[in-house]
């Protein structure tokens, strides 16, 4: 008899040969793998842009003087706005959102300037079209920020004493350039897809086949098949991984602020996270279609709407926020922000790191108790 | 004579339900035997124990020298195995099924090249050593199946109704195949639908109802039931099946 190690080896480099075959051999998909990222980020950053530039807006503006028309300049001179229309009225301001030809129209109240001395009480409305809310929401930001701006400037010139002295400050990304929310939401993405769902068809496809039959035939143990699955997807995420990286980086311009060695662990979890997941869905699916089905549905779904990549979890029901709890790319987006954006170090992603290890175990469990049943 | 497969009382029983129920044979070295049954009777659960894949309620069984109750790997070396569906990988080239079925049934690397050339030779398929599997016509790949399932030169192989599908001519040539196996030792226990292929096992055991209702040589069987042919034999027993075929 020869000695078992050397045995056991060969026969797992022959599977994870045979998977690369596969792979290699299936140019398509092979291409969409590693063209997905770059399209995915390429799309959000050019196609899908939430900033706000140049957004026409409408100024109505009874009192018309020096306050108000230093404001609507201001305004104008902004990169984000242009005023597009002057209202004789507040009839028009209807209409105006009506045409949908305005995103926002700022409304002065009678005797601005009066006011402003005298009583203190002079008011600006910000109306904006929120059919967009977010879109609204932060041309609304915007506006605030530049009348808060001018308030300032004035209260130094007239020393006006009881005045509030508003500051706005974004930290971490004072651009407010959304490629610093997409990157890591497409990089949770991509990363659950490839090894996810890509691992759950490729074992879905051994079923199908009938090759599983003769493989569980086989002196081949459980645990390897199961590992030389999973190790072509665990390199095909790693060139996406850092491809991912460097169109972030050199294109995008959103910089690695903290610790690229905290960044890949953190991914190398995630990676396993969803490695896992792939196993625990093939375990239970006998056919590629259903195991395509579920983890589009099961895992693409929740990842788009639930994460916080797309919209912030604060902002929902609370039955949701939990649910959201459970998704691994949720830990993982807000781990990767406060490293690669925040520039935060290890302490600050301990619970992500926590969280996503206790999921990457559980599962790991789950899939090996589930294979093992099978053969049963 | 050596005896390869030893099952006694051999039962796997689902709930109250026994898809196999006290069986008892035994297969010597060298041996085809054809393993019959309508569907439903047992046949799969059978083999599935036998492989070492599920493991019995009661009775116990030896293949290969191994009890398959508690050296359920050891059987999985010394066997080989050619389920129903076709199971080679229709998206590699043949030479890499051969490589990866060598790789997994631990055949000794210097040996992997000589079997492959001798396998390619026989079968004809020189020329095809790189295409991928999927552009063979179905005879050429189920005896290519056949073939990378003795590759590791098993003491038995299980055939799980080799022949579905294909043309006479090619399930001929593939027979010819099985009887050259036997002649290097290969034990073979054969399912099939096909009682023309009863005829060139043999020994042929019949299950009804989860047992085995008779086993004997074809000509045995035939004298037996006073029958012509086993497709006759195989009628009379199988009528009074209680299960129906799924």
């Amino acid at each position: 008899m020869h000695p078992e190690k050397p045995i056991e080896m060969k026969q797992f480099i022959s599977f994870v040969r045979k998977e690369f075959h596969h792979i290699f051999r299936d140019r398509t998909t092979m291409a969409i793998l590693l063209i997905l990222p770059v399209l995915m980020l390429l799309l959000f950053g050019y196609a899908i842009n939430t900033e706000v530039k140049n957004s026409k807006i409408a100024v109505y503006d009874p009192s018309n003087d020096t306050y108000t028309r230093a404001i609507i300049e201001k305004m104008q001179a902004s990169e984000y706005f242009s005023v597009v229309k002057m209202l004789k009225n507040e009839q028009e301001m209807s209409e105006q959102f009506k045409s949908g030809e305005v995103k926002m129209v700022i409304a002065f109240s009678e005797n601005f300037h009066e006011n402003l001395l005298h009583t203190g009480d002079a008011q600006i409305a910000l109306i904006a079209d929120a059919t967009d809310p977010n879109s609204a929401k932060s041309v609304v930001n915007y506006a605030t920020a530049i009348i808060a701006g001018y308030q300032l400037e004035s209260q130094q010139l007239q020393q006006i004493p009881f005045q509030i002295d508003t500051q706005i400050k974004l930290l971490y990304n004072p651009q407010m350039k959304g490629a610093y929310n997409f990157v890591p939401g497409v990089m949770g993405m991509i990363l659950m897809l490839i090894c996810a769902m890509m691992t759950s068809i490729s074992i879905a496809r051994e079923k199908e086949m009938g090759t599983m039959e003769v493989l569980l035939v086989s002196p081949v143990k459980p645990a390897m098949l199961i590992i030389a699955k999973t190790i072509p997807y665990f390199f095909i995420s790693l060139i996406n991984l850092t491809t991912i990286l460097l169109i972030s980086v050199f294109i995008l311009g959103v910089p690695v602020a903290g610790s690229l060695f905290w960044l890949l662990a953190l991914s190398l979890v995630y990676i396993f996270v969803n490695l896992s997941l792939g196993l625990v869905i093939s375990s239970v699916v006998n056919n590629q279609q259903t195991a395509l089905l579920i983890s589009g549905m099961v895992l693409m779904l929740p990842v788009i709407m639930l994460s916080g990549m797309m919209f912030p979890i604060e902002n929902m029901p609370v039955f949701f926020q939990w649910i959201s709890q459970l998704i691994p790319a949720k830990w993982y987006i807000i781990g990767v922000k406060q490293i690669m954006i925040k520039g935060l170090g290890f302490s600050a992603i301990m619970p992500q790191l926590a969280v996503l290890s206790g999921m990457a175990v559980l599962l790991i469990a789950i899939s090996i108790k589930k294979f093992k049943y099978r053969l049963e | 004579m050596e005896k390869v497969i030893v099952v006694e009382n051999l039962t796997k029983a689902f709930g109250r339900f026994k898809a196999v129920d006290q069986i008892s044979f035994e297969v010597e070295k060298g041996e085809i035997f054809g393993f019959l049954g309508a569907n439903g009777a047992g046949k799969t659960t059978a083999m599935r124990m036998l492989c070492g894949l599920s493991i019995p309620t009661s009775g116990k069984a030896i293949v290969a020298g191994y009890d398959i109750r508690t050296q359920p790997e050891m059987i999985k070396k010394n066997i080989g195995y050619m389920s129903q569906k076709f199971a080679l990988y229709e998206d590699l080239t043949v030479a890499e099924n051969i490589r990866f079925y060598a790789g997994i049934y631990h055949v000794p690397e210097k040996e992997i090249a000589p079997r492959t050339q001798k396998l390619l030779e026989r079968l004809g398929l020189e020329h095809e050593k790189d295409s991928l599997v999927k552009a063979l016509p179905l005879g050429w790949k189920q005896k290519l199946a056949f073939s990378v399932a003795v590759f590791h030169h098993p003491g038995i192989v299980f055939l799980d109704e080799p022949t579905g599908g294909v043309d006479p001519v090619t399930r001929r040539q593939f027979w010819e195949m099985i009887y050259e196996a036997t002649d290097s030792g290969i034990t073979v226990f054969v399912t099939t639908h096909y009682m023309d292929e009863a005829e060139y096992c043999d020994r042929v055991s019949i299950m009804v109802d989860g047992k085995i209702a008779a086993l004997d040589t074809p000509a045995n069987l035939k004298k037996e039931f006073d029958a012509n042919n086993m497709d006759e034999v195989f009628y009379r027993l199988a009528r009074n099946a209680s299960r129906k075929a799924d």
